[in-house]
């Protein structure tokens, strides 16, 4: 990579992850057979920002959603709902795919959504709430209004 | 709290409120002081109105377009600009509007009155930038009155303001502008006084004009100055000025007119009157507990305090601190018409018989030490009009800001930029020579003949009366393989005139302007009259005369100081060229031309920025919409042309989009084929804004690391109301699937 692209990289990561760790909810973007729905969600991110976590029961419409096609979008913002966002506010769209986690995974994927939500430890444990994990394909974010840059995590994963 | 304050209602805790000048004024009323009546508009009216308004976040939002500290000081005044131009345009709340004409009504009728900032924050540090807020002066009724509040208010954000933002302690949120309105006193002679010289604490210095002070204070009229010793009184020395105009009150506003002789004969102060005013201002030091600098003037022998504040010296400029300069740019009208004159009677025409002499001279004849000479001789020339383009040149260019805010103030338009239209169509250099190519690419379109011989490079043969138009172009504009301005930068032999040409003659022919358009320019050109009353017209449209020269150089300069640069350059090609073939054999001539070489960094030829495409360089971050600011109207879409260097427009071919760094005029002959130009540089003044607009381009300008985060072949939308750049790099997002 390099040295501007490195910086522009490094420039946008730590503004991800200034605005991840400030945030406690996301929007949830699903469909069912074409029709976008959307839910607002407890969500947590891992340390390398390539994976985000999120809660549902399994009784849900997003979860009857997510079985039939895993694609999600999330919608992460520092909005306070003042004037001033327009210039302030941050958001980041994030493009992935939400599997849910199984034994193995879980309990890291528990600590990790649980250090951020304590509160939240009985309704994660319950035996009908499912934990997601969103592999992250692809952040997009928004700053002063309408500045927009991309990251593609996949291809650094991958 | 009221919005309004008498001198009497203003307390010991009010200076938050109603600013420094007022709270000053309002304790030299209360210790006897003779001073002109006033009011304070307190900083409780701006708030409401910027408020009623909705100004809080459009302006938050302006000075938020980038981060501030990569704003150029164009990009600030284009930002000052349009905050200004919020603040002329919004309503002004009716229950404000009311009370201030009410109160100005009863205390001044149509008494002449000045309008004054009193920044309410304003400390030792506002003090020493003194004059970074607007005044106004010689106005009349009410009307005038709340419309100059406003302007006054508006300057709270003047370019000015923002350049000094950190000492000033502005604070977007928090901050906000108290006003005061000072009857005029029709002072028959004027000047200011320190009571303790910042330089030499034993003396005290004294100023003064004949006329008003604004002159004075403006440094469009040159005072006798006294100093006075401290301890005693005493005159110790008088340096009279040139006493040749004074300020005068105009039917609106203030006018600078010659000096009567019987008047320009004597200073403006006998002996015991400078001691009157040094112990005015030595009461007034000793009232405030601190060394004061005072105005004041006299009127019909009464020895009047305009106002009062603690000596400050301005903080020693930090190496690399351009700011002074910046604002030295700020010229006034008489200055900007002498600058004109000189530019256009005596530096250009000096330019071109300079540029002429040296193409005359035959560089392949001259022996090694003569050809050494020569370099040395045309790179002090070079050097001198280098020199004159910061002088003058670039000082120059303000004519065109100056005729836009004369022309927001007049017509207050929807689009700040508006004025420019006005200024377009003039005949600049850089469009005589796009219409040039434009009449060459003609008959090569209507030739295939021509086009053939020009692939082929055997025009000369084939059809020779060509030939000798492309020389007419080559010896008047060059063979487009150099820029210049301060770089030396050559294509060198890919033959990019008969490239262009071919690139050209494949399309349909694109001009600038346009004649269809004259007659609407014709209309615009009276409705700005027409704003004015019929006294001030004139004014006005010479002002209009002063920024069409000012457009019209802002681009020819490039023009006329690149051809000489291209003459420095040829030089030192030569010497490369006799260094490469080994022909230079004097040790001494060999070391001499190659600290030449390498001082101005020739580029190799045809050395062109290395490639950054898409499947070579794959960053995982990408930008997917760039904001700038809209510098031409329009929409377009196109392949992304990075030029970072002049080799990089070789091969430009139609419809692709300009992203430059800085492109300068030398560099526009491209601008024909363009869709749209982007340009990092920001600022609605910028060549690549300028040249757009005559081609009715898109232009999106000031959008930071536009050359590192565009590449060339990405495909660009260019939205130039918005001032906003989407890159559509690889797929959309429905490419994505789980």
């Amino acid at each position: 990579m390099e040295r501007g692209d490195l910086i522009h990289r490094q420039k946008v990561e730590a503004t991800l992850r200034g605005l991840l760790s400030g945030q406690r909810l996301a929007v949830v973007a699903t469909h069912t057979a074409g029709q976008p729905y959307a839910n607002l969600v407890a969500f947590a991110e891992s340390p390398d920002l390539m994976s985000l976590f999120f809660a549902t029961a399994r009784s849900t419409r997003k979860y009857e959603n997510l079985a039939a096609d895993r694609r999600v979008a999330l919608l992460i913002d520092s909005r306070r709902n003042r004037e001033g966002d327009f210039h302030e506010a941050a958001a980041a769209t994030v493009i992935g795919v939400a599997t849910e986690t199984k034994v193995v995974e879980k309990e890291g994927a528990l600590g990790v959504f649980l250090a951020k939500h304590p509160y939240l430890e009985e309704f994660v444990r319950a035996p009908t709430c499912a934990l997601f994990r969103v592999c992250v394909k692809k952040y997009i974010l928004v700053r002063n209004f309408q500045d927009v840059m991309e990251w593609r995590v996949e291809a650094e994963s991958g | 709290m009221p919005l309004i304050l008498h001198p009497h209602e203003i307390g010991e805790n009010d200076r938050p409120t109603v600013g420094g000048k007022a709270f000053a004024l309002a304790r030299l009323v209360r210790a006897g002081f003779q001073v002109p009546g006033f009011l304070s508009i307190a900083s409780g009216a701006y708030r409401e109105f910027v408020s009623q308004a909705g100004l809080g976040e459009r302006i938050m939002l302006e000075l938020h377009r980038k981060e501030f500290k990569q704003m150029r000081w164009e990009e600030i005044w284009d930002c000052a600009t349009r905050i200004r131009n919020l603040f002329l345009r919004a309503a002004m709340p009716v229950g404000l509007a009311q009370e201030l004409r009410q109160a100005v009504s009863v205390q001044f009728g149509e008494r002449p009155v000045a309008v004054r900032s009193s920044a309410p924050d304003e400390d030792d540090a506002q003090s020493s930038f003194a004059g970074l807020h607007e005044s106004h002066l010689n106005l009349r009724g009410a009307e005038a009155i709340i419309d100059h509040t406003r302007k006054v208010w508006a300057s709270l954000w003047s370019d000015a303001a923002l350049l000094y933002r950190q000492e000033l302690k502005l604070d977007v949120a928090q901050s906000a502008m108290a006003v005061v309105v000072q009857e005029m006193a029709p002072g028959e002679r004027s000047g200011i006084a320190f009571s303790q010289n910042p330089s030499e604490p034993s003396q005290a210095v004294v100023e003064a004009v004949h006329g008003l002070n604004q002159g004075l204070v403006d440094g469009a009229v040159e005072p006798d100055r006294w100093v006075v010793d401290r301890d005693f009184g005493r005159i110790m020395g008088h340096t009279p000025a040139r006493r040749e105009r004074w300020a005068v009150a105009g039917t609106a506003g203030i006018e600078l007119a010659a000096l009567p002789d019987e008047r320009a004969q004597r200073p403006p102060l006998a002996s015991d009157e400078v001691q009157a005013v040094y112990e005015l201002a030595k009461r007034a030091e000793a009232h405030f507990g601190r060394p004061q600098d005072v105005e004041w003037t006299i009127v019909d022998g009464r020895l009047l305090l305009l106002q009062s504040r603690p000596v400050t010296t301005r903080p020693q400029a930090e190496a690399g601190d351009q700011r002074a300069w910046y604002l030295s740019l700020h010229r006034s009208f008489d200055n900007l018409k002498a600058l004109r004159r000189r530019i256009e009677h005596e530096q250009i025409p000096a330019m071109i018989q300079a540029a002429e002499a040296l193409a005359g001279v035959e560089l392949p004849a001259l022996s090694d030490p003569e050809l050494i000479a020569e370099i040395r001789r045309r790179w002090e020339i070079n050097d001198r009009w280098v020199k004159v383009y910061w002088s003058d040149f670039i000082p120059f260019a303000h004519g065109i800001r100056l005729f836009g805010q004369v022309y927001n103030d007049a017509l207050r338009p929807a689009d700040p930029y508006e004025f420019i239209d006005l200024l377009t169509r003039t005949d600049m250099a850089s469009l005589a020579r796009n219409r040039l190519l434009e009449q060459l690419a003609d008959q090569v379109r209507c030739n295939p003949d021509m086009a053939a011989c020009l692939k082929r490079g055997d025009c000369g043969e084939q059809v020779p009366a060509f030939q000798r138009s492309l020389e007419a172009f080559i010896g008047r504009f060059g063979d487009l393989s150099c820029t210049v301005t301060g770089g030396t930068q050559c294509a060198g032999a890919t033959r990019p005139l008969e490239r262009l040409l071919l690139e050209l003659a494949a399309h349909p022919g694109r001009s600038a302007g346009g004649e269809s358009g004259q007659g609407a320019l014709e209309k615009r050109v009276q409705q700005f009259a027409a704003a004015f009353p019929e006294q001030k017209r004139a004014e006005a449209l010479e002002i209009l005369e002063l920024a069409r020269a000012s457009y019209r150089l802002r681009d020819d300069d490039n023009i006329h100081l690149g051809r000489i640069e291209a003459q420095l350059t040829a030089a030192l090609q030569e010497g490369r060229r006799r260094l490469e073939s080994g022909s230079v054999k004097e040790p001494s001539t060999r070391s001499e031309l190659n600290d030449f070489l390498e001082s101005v960094k020739l580029d190799s030829p045809a050395e062109r920025s290395p490639a950054r495409s898409n499947a070579q360089a794959a960053s995982t971050v990408a930008p997917r919409q760039l904001v700038g600011q809209p510098a031409g109207p329009g929409v377009a879409r196109g392949s992304a042309r990075v030029v970072r260097r002049h080799a990089d427009l070789d091969g430009f071919c139609h419809g692709e989009v300009l992203v430059c760094d800085a492109v300068d005029p030398n560099m526009t002959f491209v601008v024909p084929l363009a869709a749209a130009v982007v340009e990092r540089r920001g600022g609605m003044l910028i060549h690549g804004a300028i040249i757009a607009r005559e081609y009715g381009l898109p232009c999106v300008t000031g959008i930071p690391d536009a050359t590192e985060l565009i590449r060339t072949g990405d495909p660009l939308t260019v939205d130039g109301y918005l001032g906003i750049v989407t890159v559509s790099r690889g797929g959309s997002i429905n490419a994505y699937s789980a």
